[in-house]
Protein backbone atom coordinates (compact mmCIF):
# COMPACT_ATOMS: atom_id res chain seq x y z
CA UNK A 1 0.00 0.00 0.00
CA UNK A 2 1.30 3.56 -0.84
CA UNK A 3 2.07 5.70 2.21
CA UNK A 4 1.72 9.54 2.13
CA UNK A 5 2.67 11.87 4.56
CA UNK A 6 0.96 15.28 5.03
CA UNK A 7 1.79 18.08 3.33
CA UNK A 8 1.66 21.72 4.23
CA UNK A 9 0.98 23.91 1.52
CA UNK A 10 1.19 27.80 0.77
CA UNK A 11 -1.45 29.37 -1.13
CA UNK A 12 -0.88 32.94 -1.33
CA UNK A 13 -0.88 35.53 -0.12
CA UNK A 14 0.47 36.05 -3.44
CA UNK A 15 -1.57 33.66 -5.82
CA UNK A 16 -3.12 34.78 -8.94
CA UNK A 17 -6.48 32.51 -8.13
CA UNK A 18 -7.27 34.53 -4.73
CA UNK A 19 -8.17 37.61 -6.31
CA UNK A 20 -6.13 39.57 -3.91
CA UNK A 21 -4.01 39.32 -1.06
CA UNK A 22 -5.13 36.38 0.64
CA UNK A 23 -3.67 33.45 2.00
CA UNK A 24 -4.65 29.77 1.88
CA UNK A 25 -2.84 27.29 4.28
CA UNK A 26 -3.72 23.73 3.03
CA UNK A 27 -2.54 20.06 4.62
CA UNK A 28 -2.98 17.96 1.80
CA UNK A 29 -2.80 13.81 1.94
CA UNK A 30 -1.20 13.25 -1.41
CA UNK A 31 -3.99 15.67 -3.58
CA UNK A 32 -6.68 15.57 -0.77
CA UNK A 33 -7.00 18.58 1.33
CA UNK A 34 -7.44 17.18 4.83
CA UNK A 35 -7.76 20.52 6.54
CA UNK A 36 -7.87 24.53 5.24
CA UNK A 37 -7.32 27.59 7.00
CA UNK A 38 -7.99 30.73 5.78
CA UNK A 39 -5.70 33.79 6.72
CA UNK A 40 -6.43 37.29 6.18
CA UNK A 41 -5.80 41.01 7.39
CA UNK A 42 -3.42 41.35 4.59
CA UNK A 43 -5.70 44.18 3.43
CA UNK A 44 -7.10 45.54 6.09
CA UNK A 45 -6.88 49.48 6.03
CA UNK A 46 -8.82 50.26 9.32
CA UNK A 47 -12.05 51.63 7.10
CA UNK A 48 -14.39 51.62 10.28
CA UNK A 49 -11.33 52.77 12.54
CA UNK A 50 -11.04 56.10 10.15
CA UNK A 51 -14.36 56.70 9.60
CA UNK A 52 -14.60 57.96 13.35
CA UNK A 53 -12.28 61.00 12.40
CA UNK A 54 -14.22 61.72 8.95
CA UNK A 55 -17.44 63.96 8.11
CA UNK A 56 -19.76 60.90 6.21
CA UNK A 57 -19.38 62.43 3.31
CA UNK A 58 -15.43 62.06 3.79
CA UNK A 59 -16.34 58.45 4.31
CA UNK A 60 -17.62 57.31 1.21
CA UNK A 61 -15.03 57.69 -1.08
CA UNK A 62 -13.33 55.04 1.15
CA UNK A 63 -16.13 53.27 0.29
CA UNK A 64 -15.35 53.03 -3.17
CA UNK A 65 -12.24 50.79 -1.65
CA UNK A 66 -13.75 48.46 0.11
CA UNK A 67 -15.38 46.00 -3.02
CA UNK A 68 -13.63 48.02 -5.79
CA UNK A 69 -15.13 46.04 -8.29
CA UNK A 70 -18.74 46.87 -6.90
CA UNK A 71 -17.99 50.89 -5.61
CA UNK A 72 -21.11 51.86 -6.51
CA UNK A 73 -23.45 49.90 -4.40
CA UNK A 74 -20.67 50.54 -1.77
CA UNK A 75 -21.48 54.52 -2.07
CA UNK A 76 -25.54 53.62 -1.59
CA UNK A 77 -24.91 51.37 1.36
CA UNK A 78 -23.67 54.42 3.51
CA UNK A 79 -25.92 57.34 2.13
CA UNK A 80 -28.68 54.66 2.72
CA UNK A 81 -28.31 54.28 6.06
CA UNK A 82 -27.54 58.42 6.72
CA UNK A 83 -30.55 58.93 4.53
CA UNK A 84 -32.96 56.22 6.71
CA UNK A 85 -31.53 57.79 10.10
CA UNK A 86 -32.07 61.07 9.05
CA UNK A 87 -35.20 60.26 7.07
CA UNK A 88 -34.08 62.58 3.92
CA UNK A 89 -36.01 62.19 0.57
CA UNK A 90 -34.49 61.95 -2.21
CA UNK A 91 -35.07 63.52 -5.64
CA UNK A 92 -36.85 60.82 -7.93
CA UNK A 93 -34.23 61.73 -10.92
CA UNK A 94 -31.34 60.80 -8.40
CA UNK A 95 -33.25 57.36 -7.28
CA UNK A 96 -33.29 56.52 -11.23
CA UNK A 97 -29.49 57.74 -11.42
CA UNK A 98 -28.56 55.69 -8.54
CA UNK A 99 -30.34 52.69 -9.80
CA UNK A 100 -29.10 52.52 -13.15
CA UNK A 101 -25.51 52.91 -12.09
CA UNK A 102 -26.04 50.00 -9.37
CA UNK A 103 -27.31 47.75 -11.97
CA UNK A 104 -24.39 49.13 -14.68
CA UNK A 105 -22.32 48.15 -11.77
CA UNK A 106 -23.96 44.44 -10.69
CA UNK A 107 -23.05 43.40 -14.99
CA UNK A 108 -19.85 45.03 -14.67
CA UNK A 109 -19.03 43.27 -11.11
CA UNK A 110 -20.33 39.99 -12.63
CA UNK A 111 -18.13 40.45 -15.90
CA UNK A 112 -15.30 40.16 -14.04
CA UNK A 113 -16.11 37.32 -11.97
CA UNK A 114 -16.89 35.25 -14.96
CA UNK A 115 -13.67 36.05 -17.07
CA UNK A 116 -11.77 36.14 -13.69
CA UNK A 117 -13.14 32.81 -12.49
CA UNK A 118 -12.76 30.80 -16.64
CA UNK A 119 -9.68 32.01 -16.36
CA UNK A 120 -9.15 30.49 -12.79
CA UNK A 121 -9.95 27.00 -14.13
CA UNK A 122 -8.30 27.43 -17.66
CA UNK A 123 -10.24 29.14 -20.34
CA UNK A 124 -8.26 32.21 -21.04
CA UNK A 125 -10.55 33.67 -24.04
CA UNK A 126 -13.77 34.67 -21.82
CA UNK A 127 -11.86 36.62 -19.98
CA UNK A 128 -11.17 39.27 -22.87
CA UNK A 129 -14.41 39.23 -23.94
CA UNK A 130 -15.91 40.04 -20.52
CA UNK A 131 -13.23 42.74 -20.55
CA UNK A 132 -13.97 43.94 -23.38
CA UNK A 133 -17.78 44.50 -22.33
CA UNK A 134 -16.83 45.92 -19.19
CA UNK A 135 -14.70 48.64 -20.37
CA UNK A 136 -17.80 49.70 -21.87
CA UNK A 137 -19.52 50.15 -18.84
CA UNK A 138 -16.32 51.50 -16.79
CA UNK A 139 -16.34 54.00 -19.95
CA UNK A 140 -20.27 54.88 -19.35
CA UNK A 141 -19.11 55.72 -15.44
CA UNK A 142 -15.97 57.48 -16.66
CA UNK A 143 -17.97 59.99 -18.44
CA UNK A 144 -20.89 59.87 -15.72
CA UNK A 145 -18.26 61.11 -12.73
CA UNK A 146 -15.26 61.16 -13.66
CA UNK A 147 -13.73 57.73 -12.51
CA UNK A 148 -13.15 54.35 -13.86
CA UNK A 149 -12.91 52.15 -10.69
CA UNK A 150 -13.54 54.48 -7.51
CA UNK A 151 -16.31 56.78 -8.47
CA UNK A 152 -17.58 58.61 -5.32
CA UNK A 153 -20.70 58.99 -7.13
CA UNK A 154 -23.05 59.23 -4.74
CA UNK A 155 -23.93 61.69 -2.47
CA UNK A 156 -25.76 62.06 0.97
CA UNK A 157 -29.10 63.38 -0.47
CA UNK A 158 -28.35 62.82 -4.07
CA UNK A 159 -26.04 61.93 -6.78
CA UNK A 160 -23.22 64.36 -7.72
CA UNK A 161 -23.56 64.62 -10.76
CA UNK A 162 -26.46 64.42 -13.62
CA UNK A 163 -26.05 62.31 -16.50
CA UNK A 164 -24.23 64.19 -19.22
CA UNK A 165 -25.94 64.86 -22.24
CA UNK A 166 -26.53 61.48 -24.53
CA UNK A 167 -25.07 59.52 -22.34
CA UNK A 168 -29.08 57.76 -21.20
CA UNK A 169 -28.96 57.12 -24.68
CA UNK A 170 -25.39 55.14 -24.25
CA UNK A 171 -26.77 52.99 -21.83
CA UNK A 172 -30.15 52.53 -23.76
CA UNK A 173 -28.02 51.68 -26.54
CA UNK A 174 -25.53 48.93 -24.58
CA UNK A 175 -28.79 46.61 -23.19
CA UNK A 176 -29.60 45.08 -26.91
CA UNK A 177 -25.79 44.87 -27.70
CA UNK A 178 -25.51 43.34 -23.84
CA UNK A 179 -28.33 41.01 -24.52
CA UNK A 180 -26.52 39.46 -27.46
CA UNK A 181 -23.44 39.35 -25.73
CA UNK A 182 -24.77 37.00 -22.91
CA UNK A 183 -25.91 34.73 -25.75
CA UNK A 184 -22.75 34.67 -27.18
CA UNK A 185 -20.91 33.75 -24.00
CA UNK A 186 -23.69 30.91 -22.97
CA UNK A 187 -23.02 29.53 -26.13
CA UNK A 188 -18.79 29.42 -25.56
CA UNK A 189 -18.89 28.77 -22.08
CA UNK A 190 -22.06 27.26 -20.61
CA UNK A 191 -22.84 23.97 -21.98
CA UNK A 192 -18.91 22.97 -22.44
CA UNK A 193 -17.81 20.14 -21.58
CA UNK A 194 -15.01 20.58 -20.16
CA UNK A 195 -15.79 23.73 -18.02
CA UNK A 196 -18.86 21.24 -16.85
CA UNK A 197 -16.89 18.88 -15.50
CA UNK A 198 -15.15 21.38 -13.68
CA UNK A 199 -18.08 22.33 -12.21
CA UNK A 200 -21.27 20.59 -11.86
CA UNK A 201 -21.16 18.43 -8.36
CA UNK A 202 -18.33 20.48 -6.71
CA UNK A 203 -18.27 22.78 -3.62
CA UNK A 204 -21.67 21.19 -2.99
CA UNK A 205 -23.81 22.78 0.30
CA UNK A 206 -27.38 22.83 1.06
CA UNK A 207 -29.61 25.43 2.25
CA UNK A 208 -29.29 24.74 5.81
CA UNK A 209 -25.77 25.05 5.99
CA UNK A 210 -25.63 28.38 3.75
CA UNK A 211 -28.11 30.19 6.23
CA UNK A 212 -25.90 28.78 9.14
CA UNK A 213 -22.91 30.41 7.63
CA UNK A 214 -25.13 33.52 7.10
CA UNK A 215 -24.43 33.29 2.71
CA UNK A 216 -26.31 35.92 0.83
CA UNK A 217 -26.37 36.55 -2.78
CA UNK A 218 -26.01 33.82 -5.42
CA UNK A 219 -24.49 32.03 -2.73
CA UNK A 220 -27.41 31.64 -0.65
CA UNK A 221 -29.91 31.64 -3.79
CA UNK A 222 -27.82 28.75 -5.42
CA UNK A 223 -29.44 26.05 -2.96
CA UNK A 224 -32.96 26.98 -3.55
CA UNK A 225 -33.34 29.69 -1.04
CA UNK A 226 -34.97 33.04 -2.57
CA UNK A 227 -33.61 35.95 -0.49
CA UNK A 228 -32.91 39.14 -3.15
CA UNK A 229 -32.95 42.25 -0.73
CA UNK A 230 -33.78 43.97 -3.82
CA UNK A 231 -37.74 42.25 -3.38
CA UNK A 232 -37.39 40.98 -0.14
CA UNK A 233 -36.93 44.52 1.94
CA UNK A 234 -37.59 46.94 -1.56
CA UNK A 235 -34.86 50.15 -1.09
CA UNK A 236 -34.76 52.99 -3.48
CA UNK A 237 -37.37 52.43 -6.17
CA UNK A 238 -36.21 48.40 -6.81
CA UNK A 239 -40.36 47.92 -5.73
CA UNK A 240 -41.12 49.92 -9.05
CA UNK A 241 -39.40 47.22 -11.24
CA UNK A 242 -40.66 44.04 -12.65
CA UNK A 243 -37.60 41.31 -12.23
CA UNK A 244 -36.98 37.97 -12.05
CA UNK A 245 -34.66 36.48 -8.62
CA UNK A 246 -32.99 33.71 -10.11
CA UNK A 247 -32.72 30.80 -7.63
CA UNK A 248 -31.64 27.10 -8.18
CA UNK A 249 -31.79 23.76 -6.61
CA UNK A 250 -28.14 22.12 -6.50
CA UNK A 251 -25.79 24.22 -4.78
CA UNK A 252 -22.76 23.60 -6.75
CA UNK A 253 -20.48 26.18 -8.49
CA UNK A 254 -22.18 25.54 -11.97
CA UNK A 255 -25.39 26.64 -10.00
CA UNK A 256 -23.78 29.77 -8.79
CA UNK A 257 -22.61 30.21 -12.10
CA UNK A 258 -25.79 30.28 -13.73
CA UNK A 259 -27.36 32.39 -11.11
CA UNK A 260 -24.96 35.00 -11.77
CA UNK A 261 -25.28 34.71 -16.05
CA UNK A 262 -29.17 35.37 -15.00
CA UNK A 263 -28.79 38.10 -12.86
CA UNK A 264 -26.82 40.08 -15.65
CA UNK A 265 -29.86 38.99 -18.02
CA UNK A 266 -32.38 40.54 -15.18
CA UNK A 267 -30.36 43.94 -14.49
CA UNK A 268 -30.47 45.01 -18.14
CA UNK A 269 -34.63 44.19 -17.64
CA UNK A 270 -34.35 46.96 -14.84
CA UNK A 271 -32.22 49.00 -16.53
CA UNK A 272 -34.58 48.84 -19.18
CA UNK A 273 -37.56 50.06 -17.56
CA UNK A 274 -35.62 52.71 -14.90
CA UNK A 275 -34.69 54.32 -18.55
CA UNK A 276 -38.22 54.49 -19.87
CA UNK A 277 -39.46 55.55 -16.34
CA UNK A 278 -37.42 58.26 -15.62
CA UNK A 279 -38.34 61.57 -15.37
CA UNK A 280 -36.82 64.10 -18.00
CA UNK A 281 -35.54 66.23 -15.77
CA UNK A 282 -35.93 67.58 -11.69
CA UNK A 283 -32.84 68.00 -8.72
CA UNK A 284 -30.13 65.55 -8.30
CA UNK A 285 -30.09 66.30 -4.54
CA UNK A 286 -32.39 66.20 -1.39
CA UNK A 287 -32.20 69.74 0.75
CA UNK A 288 -29.63 68.47 3.34
CA UNK A 289 -27.74 70.65 6.00
CA UNK A 290 -25.06 71.53 5.43
CA UNK A 291 -23.16 69.57 8.18
CA UNK A 292 -24.84 66.27 8.06
CA UNK A 293 -25.49 65.16 11.88
CA UNK A 294 -27.78 62.39 12.02
CA UNK A 295 -29.89 62.35 15.33
CA UNK A 296 -28.63 60.56 17.85
CA UNK A 297 -29.32 57.04 17.90
CA UNK A 298 -28.38 53.79 15.34
CA UNK A 299 -29.53 52.18 12.67
CA UNK A 300 -28.85 48.95 10.85
CA UNK A 301 -29.62 48.48 6.86
CA UNK A 302 -28.64 46.02 4.30
CA UNK A 303 -29.03 46.31 0.59
CA UNK A 304 -28.28 43.66 -2.04
CA UNK A 305 -25.10 44.46 -3.58
CA UNK A 306 -23.45 42.10 -7.02
CA UNK A 307 -21.89 39.56 -3.89
CA UNK A 308 -24.62 39.19 -1.18
CA UNK A 309 -25.55 41.77 1.61
CA UNK A 310 -23.64 44.49 2.04
CA UNK A 311 -25.33 46.34 5.32
CA UNK A 312 -23.75 49.39 7.47
CA UNK A 313 -24.71 49.51 11.13
CA UNK A 314 -24.74 53.19 12.26
CA UNK A 315 -24.49 54.53 15.38
CA UNK A 316 -24.75 58.46 15.84
CA UNK A 317 -24.17 60.73 18.82
CA UNK A 318 -25.84 64.09 16.78
CA UNK A 319 -21.86 64.37 15.14
CA UNK A 320 -20.78 65.52 12.17
CA UNK A 321 -18.70 62.15 12.36
CA UNK A 322 -20.01 58.91 13.34
CA UNK A 323 -19.68 57.60 16.52
CA UNK A 324 -19.56 53.74 15.31
CA UNK A 325 -19.63 52.40 11.62
CA UNK A 326 -19.79 48.93 10.99
CA UNK A 327 -19.61 47.28 7.68
CA UNK A 328 -21.62 43.98 7.04
CA UNK A 329 -19.46 42.79 3.72
CA UNK A 330 -20.71 39.93 1.80
CA UNK A 331 -17.38 38.50 1.47
CA UNK A 332 -16.66 38.16 4.56
CA UNK A 333 -19.70 35.77 5.60
CA UNK A 334 -19.29 34.55 2.55
CA UNK A 335 -15.81 33.50 2.72
CA UNK A 336 -16.72 31.32 6.14
CA UNK A 337 -17.94 28.35 4.50
CA UNK A 338 -14.24 27.64 2.86
CA UNK A 339 -12.73 25.04 4.84
CA UNK A 340 -15.82 23.48 4.67
CA UNK A 341 -16.09 23.04 1.67
CA UNK A 342 -11.85 22.37 0.94
CA UNK A 343 -12.22 19.39 3.40
CA UNK A 344 -12.02 15.83 1.22
CA UNK A 345 -11.90 17.95 -1.96
CA UNK A 346 -8.77 17.76 -4.20
CA UNK A 347 -6.51 20.60 -4.77
CA UNK A 348 -7.42 21.50 -8.27
CA UNK A 349 -11.02 21.77 -6.90
CA UNK A 350 -9.37 24.54 -4.49
CA UNK A 351 -9.50 26.71 -7.06
CA UNK A 352 -12.70 26.32 -8.93
CA UNK A 353 -14.72 26.64 -5.17
CA UNK A 354 -12.66 29.71 -4.50
CA UNK A 355 -13.57 31.04 -7.20
CA UNK A 356 -17.44 30.38 -7.61
CA UNK A 357 -17.60 32.19 -4.00
CA UNK A 358 -16.44 35.55 -5.57
CA UNK A 359 -14.73 37.07 -2.79
CA UNK A 360 -13.25 40.46 -3.12
CA UNK A 361 -10.22 40.65 -0.27
CA UNK A 362 -10.37 44.68 -0.13
CA UNK A 363 -14.41 43.79 1.10
CA UNK A 364 -12.98 41.15 3.12
CA UNK A 365 -10.68 42.84 5.27
CA UNK A 366 -12.28 46.01 5.51
CA UNK B 1 -47.59 33.30 13.06
CA UNK B 2 -50.28 34.67 10.44
CA UNK B 3 -50.50 37.68 11.81
CA UNK B 4 -46.66 38.16 12.32
CA UNK B 5 -46.28 38.00 8.26
CA UNK B 6 -49.13 40.37 7.26
CA UNK B 7 -47.88 43.64 5.76
CA UNK B 8 -51.10 46.12 5.85
CA UNK B 9 -50.03 46.68 9.32
CA UNK B 10 -46.87 46.77 9.35
CA UNK B 11 -46.26 49.46 12.56
CA UNK B 12 -48.40 46.75 14.54
CA UNK B 13 -46.68 43.77 13.37
CA UNK B 14 -43.30 44.88 14.89
CA UNK B 15 -44.85 46.24 18.23
CA UNK B 16 -46.24 42.49 18.05
CA UNK B 17 -43.36 40.63 16.99
CA UNK B 18 -41.53 42.75 19.77
CA UNK B 19 -44.18 41.38 22.21
CA UNK B 20 -43.95 38.03 21.18
CA UNK B 21 -40.39 37.56 21.56
CA UNK B 22 -39.84 38.89 24.95
CA UNK B 23 -43.03 36.92 26.21
CA UNK B 24 -40.86 33.38 24.82
CA UNK B 25 -37.90 34.57 26.00
CA UNK B 26 -39.71 34.96 29.75
CA UNK B 27 -41.06 31.78 29.11
CA UNK B 28 -38.43 29.60 28.22
CA UNK B 29 -35.11 31.50 29.77
CA UNK B 30 -35.80 33.37 32.47
CA UNK B 31 -37.90 36.52 33.30
CA UNK B 32 -34.75 38.28 34.29
CA UNK B 33 -33.64 37.50 30.48
CA UNK B 34 -34.78 40.35 28.86
CA UNK B 35 -33.15 43.62 30.23
CA UNK B 36 -34.88 46.21 28.00
CA UNK B 37 -37.02 45.91 24.85
CA UNK B 38 -38.21 48.63 22.19
CA UNK B 39 -38.81 49.57 18.34
CA UNK B 40 -36.31 51.21 16.79
CA UNK B 41 -38.10 53.71 14.29
CA UNK B 42 -34.34 54.92 13.38
CA UNK B 43 -33.69 51.66 11.67
CA UNK B 44 -36.57 50.78 10.02
CA UNK B 45 -38.90 49.81 12.83
CA UNK B 46 -36.82 47.36 14.17
CA UNK B 47 -37.86 45.39 17.03
CA UNK B 48 -34.61 45.48 19.71
CA UNK B 49 -33.76 43.73 22.59
CA UNK B 50 -31.36 44.15 25.18
CA UNK B 51 -30.70 40.34 26.49
CA UNK B 52 -28.63 39.95 30.07
CA UNK B 53 -25.39 38.72 29.18
CA UNK B 54 -25.60 35.34 31.82
CA UNK B 55 -28.62 34.35 30.00
CA UNK B 56 -27.71 35.34 26.36
CA UNK B 57 -26.22 31.60 24.89
CA UNK B 58 -29.66 30.46 26.25
CA UNK B 59 -31.33 32.94 24.81
CA UNK B 60 -29.45 32.22 21.56
CA UNK B 61 -30.46 29.00 21.38
CA UNK B 62 -34.37 29.68 21.89
CA UNK B 63 -33.98 32.36 19.55
CA UNK B 64 -32.90 30.27 16.60
CA UNK B 65 -34.63 26.92 17.85
CA UNK B 66 -38.46 28.10 18.21
CA UNK B 67 -41.27 27.54 16.19
CA UNK B 68 -42.40 31.14 15.89
CA UNK B 69 -39.50 32.83 16.32
CA UNK B 70 -36.91 30.28 13.67
CA UNK B 71 -34.24 33.02 13.79
CA UNK B 72 -31.41 31.17 11.89
CA UNK B 73 -29.77 33.57 10.37
CA UNK B 74 -27.34 35.49 11.48
CA UNK B 75 -27.38 38.98 9.57
CA UNK B 76 -24.70 40.93 11.22
CA UNK B 77 -23.10 41.59 13.95
CA UNK B 78 -21.11 44.39 15.56
CA UNK B 79 -19.46 45.45 18.50
CA UNK B 80 -18.99 48.89 19.72
CA UNK B 81 -17.40 50.17 22.63
CA UNK B 82 -20.19 53.38 24.18
CA UNK B 83 -17.21 54.79 26.78
CA UNK B 84 -19.56 53.78 30.09
CA UNK B 85 -19.99 50.69 28.92
CA UNK B 86 -19.29 47.78 25.81
CA UNK B 87 -21.93 45.82 23.51
CA UNK B 88 -22.41 43.36 21.13
CA UNK B 89 -24.89 43.92 18.41
CA UNK B 90 -26.94 40.80 16.87
CA UNK B 91 -29.04 41.02 13.73
CA UNK B 92 -30.80 38.10 13.33
CA UNK B 93 -33.54 37.19 10.96
CA UNK B 94 -35.88 34.55 9.87
CA UNK B 95 -35.32 33.72 6.85
CA UNK B 96 -39.02 32.00 6.20
CA UNK B 97 -41.13 34.94 7.13
CA UNK B 98 -38.63 37.93 6.38
CA UNK B 99 -38.82 39.18 10.01
CA UNK B 100 -35.39 40.77 11.54
CA UNK B 101 -34.88 41.29 15.06
CA UNK B 102 -31.83 43.23 16.65
CA UNK B 103 -30.15 41.72 19.87
CA UNK B 104 -27.78 43.35 22.05
CA UNK B 105 -25.59 42.07 24.93
CA UNK B 106 -23.80 44.57 27.18
CA UNK B 107 -20.50 43.80 28.82
CA UNK B 108 -18.19 45.98 31.11
CA UNK B 109 -15.17 47.51 30.48
CA UNK B 110 -12.35 46.22 31.93
CA UNK B 111 -12.58 42.72 31.58
CA UNK B 112 -15.01 42.48 28.15
CA UNK B 113 -16.71 39.24 27.36
CA UNK B 114 -19.78 37.86 26.29
CA UNK B 115 -20.57 34.11 25.87
CA UNK B 116 -19.91 32.95 21.93
CA UNK B 117 -22.26 31.76 20.06
CA UNK B 118 -20.24 30.07 17.11
CA UNK B 119 -22.17 26.41 18.27
CA UNK B 120 -25.30 28.11 17.54
CA UNK B 121 -25.13 30.47 14.14
CA UNK B 122 -21.52 29.49 12.73
CA UNK B 123 -21.82 32.88 10.78
CA UNK B 124 -20.28 34.32 13.93
CA UNK B 125 -16.98 32.34 14.18
CA UNK B 126 -15.34 35.44 12.09
CA UNK B 127 -17.39 37.87 13.20
CA UNK B 128 -16.78 37.01 17.05
CA UNK B 129 -12.49 37.19 16.31
CA UNK B 130 -12.90 40.60 14.59
CA UNK B 131 -14.81 42.43 17.38
CA UNK B 132 -11.97 40.59 19.82
CA UNK B 133 -8.96 41.73 17.62
CA UNK B 134 -10.86 45.47 17.34
CA UNK B 135 -12.46 45.51 20.74
CA UNK B 136 -10.56 43.66 22.75
CA UNK B 137 -14.16 42.01 23.67
CA UNK B 138 -13.51 37.89 25.09
CA UNK B 139 -15.54 35.18 24.23
CA UNK B 140 -15.69 32.33 26.20
CA UNK B 141 -16.36 29.33 24.32
CA UNK B 142 -15.10 30.27 21.04
CA UNK B 143 -12.87 27.59 19.38
CA UNK B 144 -10.12 29.29 17.94
CA UNK B 145 -10.39 33.12 19.27
CA UNK B 146 -7.28 35.04 17.67
CA UNK B 147 -6.74 38.16 15.82
CA UNK B 148 -8.27 37.94 12.36
CA UNK B 149 -7.54 41.47 10.62
CA UNK B 150 -4.49 42.90 12.67
CA UNK B 151 -0.90 41.34 13.01
CA UNK B 152 -1.05 38.59 15.74
CA UNK B 153 1.56 40.55 17.66
CA UNK B 154 -0.41 44.01 17.66
CA UNK B 155 -0.79 45.67 20.99
CA UNK B 156 -4.42 46.73 21.78
CA UNK B 157 -7.21 46.93 20.44
CA UNK B 158 -8.20 49.87 17.88
CA UNK B 159 -11.89 50.09 18.04
CA UNK B 160 -11.85 50.80 21.80
CA UNK B 161 -12.14 54.85 22.55
CA UNK B 162 -9.21 54.17 24.97
CA UNK B 163 -7.03 52.90 22.21
CA UNK B 164 -3.70 55.12 21.78
CA UNK B 165 -1.66 54.37 18.17
CA UNK B 166 1.79 53.39 18.79
CA UNK B 167 3.36 56.41 16.25
CA UNK B 168 0.08 58.69 16.22
CA UNK B 169 2.36 60.26 12.95
CA UNK B 170 1.86 57.16 10.70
Amino acid sequence: MARTEELLLNVGPQHPSTHGVFRLIVKLDGEVITHAEPVMGYLHRGTEKLAEELTYTQIIPYTDRMDYVSAMTNNYILCHAVETMMGIEVPERAEYLRVIAMELQRIASHLVWWGTYLLDIGAMSPFLYAFREREMIINLFNELCGARLTYFYMRVGGVKWDAPEGWLDKVRNFIPYMREKLEEYDQLVSGNEIFLSRVKGIGKYDAETAIAYGLSGANLRCTGVKRDLRKDQPYSIYDRFTFDVPVREEGDCYARYLIRMEEMRQSLNILEQALEQMPDDGDIMAKIPRVIRPPEGEAYVGIESPRGEIGCYLISRNKPQPYRLKFRRPSFFNLQILPELLKGESMTNLIAILGGIDIVVGEVDC
Amino acid sequence: MSDVNQESTERLDEQARLEICVRILEEEVSKQAVEHAEINPLSLSMPTLIISKQHWYRCAEVLKNHEQLNLTYLRSMAGADLETHMEVIYHVTCIERNTDYCFKVKTDRDTPSVPSVTSIWPAANWNEREIYDLLGIQFPGHPNLKRIMMPDDWEGHPLRKDYEPLDPEV
